[in-house]
């Protein structure tokens, strides 16, 4: 174990600094000059210079990488032009709101999805399996945003079952922040309801062909009994990566569903910040989502090897 | 790949058997088809205003409604259908010579697995729908840089399954042979081996091609795709969103336009992949 983790670490590390560097190398893509970009054209070349000033932009480029990884390892991301505040700060403080809707739509998702690929693998190519098939299908198709409208219209505008936006603080009202996030957690989870019921209907498919469930079949246990306590707990494995794969897709939709639904997380940062050309947020945003993203795979691949030790050695 | 591979009438005849590329194809053919045609095919002027007719529910003569300036939306969803259509097609095909030359480099020649695919890697641990929003914001909202955005955002699973194929089919007893009798590394490459990675890279285009139109709508969404006036599946349903509760019609048929779009694809790449690749098949 000792040596998976110190490989997997190391990997991890490589991973970052290069990650670092691209979102370094970003403002590298701005055409012109990212000062000029950011204000326009009526600003005086003394404005321009005092931001490219503010910015780093007038140093050498490896005084330029060099002050990036030094701040980078502090944490400071940077001060956001726009809002005139630390980049870092502003980013944490929306951590939690972006990462609860990820986390509860995470939660649909695997809920429905391992449920619809139980059943499309029990039914194997009858129609129970082809109707999951068929709707993963539509569920990958649809665009996350569309259907988050749609919702909207739906379950807020015609039925008023639900408010259609806003964000209420968990610690100030349980109760309103889950009124909230119901549907854009639903909105952002059924986008992967889809993928992780083809990956459980192919785990479950794999584990209900092996000897020791025909065993327990044979032995006349119930069939209930066989596929939820002997196979499940075995075809669960490989949907522990799916969790790594899917939490990247979950981040970036977070994004933009919070967008359609008035959530004011990272995405909203993000969002906000295109418009106004505010770099080191852009830049600091998507930094700090890679992170979060590698630090929910690492956990992930670490758990994984605990469950199934064969991992460590491969 | 095992086998002889499935050459013209043998591969056709096992693709229109299959049912998931059968309806993809139509679906796909259709919406290429009024994408081409749509300015014969568009019954009004999709940029034209008309006061009168301001967010006219469907009815006969505007059959998905219009919207605040009167514009009639199937016209404007028709014309966008060509520039969301056309986005993903050039998307497909900058991942698709960016990917397999990367992948094909990375699989074949050792010594460049290692740094190659660690910044596939690295590109790979963004969000990609915020790689391509800020890449694209970064560059600066344009046609050619919205492709750029979303290229540098599906290459390096492109180049993932190149390498994986390649790695594969280096060890061949075929490519042994051919380096004896002298023929070159590059060679070998791209005549030998990448011919065979065929089958895998057209089943992953074609599902860059689908991502490519989801993506491009979220971007258009939050403002970060092509500019106006140009009219995309996703630039309609983001200004349709400010009329959502007086004109639904705005938002919903773009979206139903762009599932029917994508799902075509998808169907397309799940027939591909059950003829072509059978490997890949869960």
């Amino acid at each position: 174990m000792g040596h998976f983790l110190i490989r997997r670490l190391a990997g991890a590390f490589l991973v970052l600094v290069l990650v670092s560097l691209m979102s370094f190398a970003l403002i590298w893509l701005v055409p012109g000059d990212p000062a000029a970009a950011f204000l326009d054209a009526s600003a005086t070349p003394e404005q321009v210079a005092k931001l490219r000033g503010a910015l780093g932009l007038d140093l050498s480029l490896p005084q330029q990488m060099l002050g990036w990884y030094g701040r980078i390892l502090s944490g400071d991301l940077g001060q956001s032009i726009l809002l005139n505040r630390s980049v870092t700060a502003a980013l944490i403080e929306r951590l939690p709101v972006t990462l609860s809707l990820a986390a509860l739509a995470l939660a649909f998702a695997v809920f429905f999805g391992v449920a619809a690929g139980i059943i499309a693998a029990v039914n194997h190519n009858r129609w129970p399996d082809q109707a999951v098939m068929t709707t993963a299908l539509l569920g990958l198709s649809v665009p996350d945003f569309w259907l988050g409208l749609v919702m909207v219209l739906v379950f807020a505008v015609s039925l008023g079952w639900l408010p259609s936006g806003g964000f209420t603080p968990f610690l100030q009202s349980p109760a309103e922040w889950l009124r909230g996030m119901i549907l854009p957690a639903l909105t952002l989870g059924l986008v992967q309801v889809g993928f992780i019921a083809r990956m459980a209907r192919a785990s479950m498919l794999d584990t209900l062909s092996q000897d020791y469930v025909r065993t327990a079949d044979a032995k006349g246990l119930a069939k209930l009994h066989v596929v939820l306590r002997h196979a499940l707990p075995n075809a669960m494995i490989p949907i522990l990566t799916v969790i790594g794969i899917v939490s990247g897709a979950l981040l970036g939709g977070a994004v933009i569903v919070e967008q359609v639904f008035s959530i004011p997380g990272i995405g909203r940062l993000i969002v906000g910040a295109i418009a106004s050309r505010d770099f080191p947020v852009l830049q600091g945003g998507l930094l700090f989502l890679a992170v979060v993203y590698l630090a929910i795979n690492l956990v992930v691949d670490i758990l994984y090897a605990v469950v199934d030790p064969r991992v460590r050695l491969a | 790949m095992q086998g002889t591979p499935l050459v013209g009438r043998a591969l056709w005849g096992r693709l229109l058997r299959n049912r998931s590329f059968a309806i993809g194809v139509v679906l796909v053919l259709v919406m290429v088809a009024v994408a081409i045609f749509a300015d014969w095919l568009t019954p009004f002027d999709p940029l034209k205003s008309n006061v009168r007719a301001r967010l006219a529910a469907p009815d006969a003569a505007h059959w998905f409604g219009t919207d605040h300036f009167g514009r009639d939306i199937l016209s404007r969803v028709m014309i966008g259908a060509r520039i969301s259509l056309a986005i993903g097609a050039f998307t497909a095909v900058l991942a698709g010579v960016a990917g397999t030359l990367s992948g094909a480099i990375a699989g074949y020649f050792h010594r460049l697995d290692q740094p190659i695919m660690r910044i596939m890697d690295a590109l790979m641990a963004f969000p990609s729908i915020v790689l391509a929003m800020v890449v694209s914001a970064v560059l600066g909202a344009s046609l050619t840089n919205v492709v750029i955005a979303l290229a540098i955002a599906t290459t390096p699973h492109t180049a993932r399954i190149v390498r994986a194929s390649v790695l594969l089919e280096k060890e061949q007893e075929y490519i042994a042979a051919a380096r004896s009798i002298g023929v070159g590394e590059w060679t070998i490459l791209f005549k030998h081996v990448l011919r065979n990675v065929a089958g895998p890279l057209i089943v992953r285009l074609t599902y860059v091609f689908a991502i490519a139109i989801l993506a491009e709508a979220a971007l258009s969404f939050v403002g970060a795709g092509p500019p106006p006036p140009t009219a995309s599946f996703g630039s309609i349903i983001a200004q349709g969103r400010d009329f959502m509760r007086e004109a639904p019609w705005i938002t919903v048929f773009p979206g139903l336009a762009i599932i029917a779009c994508v799902l075509g694809l998808n169907l397309l790449g799940d027939g591909l992949r059950d003829v072509l690749d059978p490997r890949l098949k869960f």
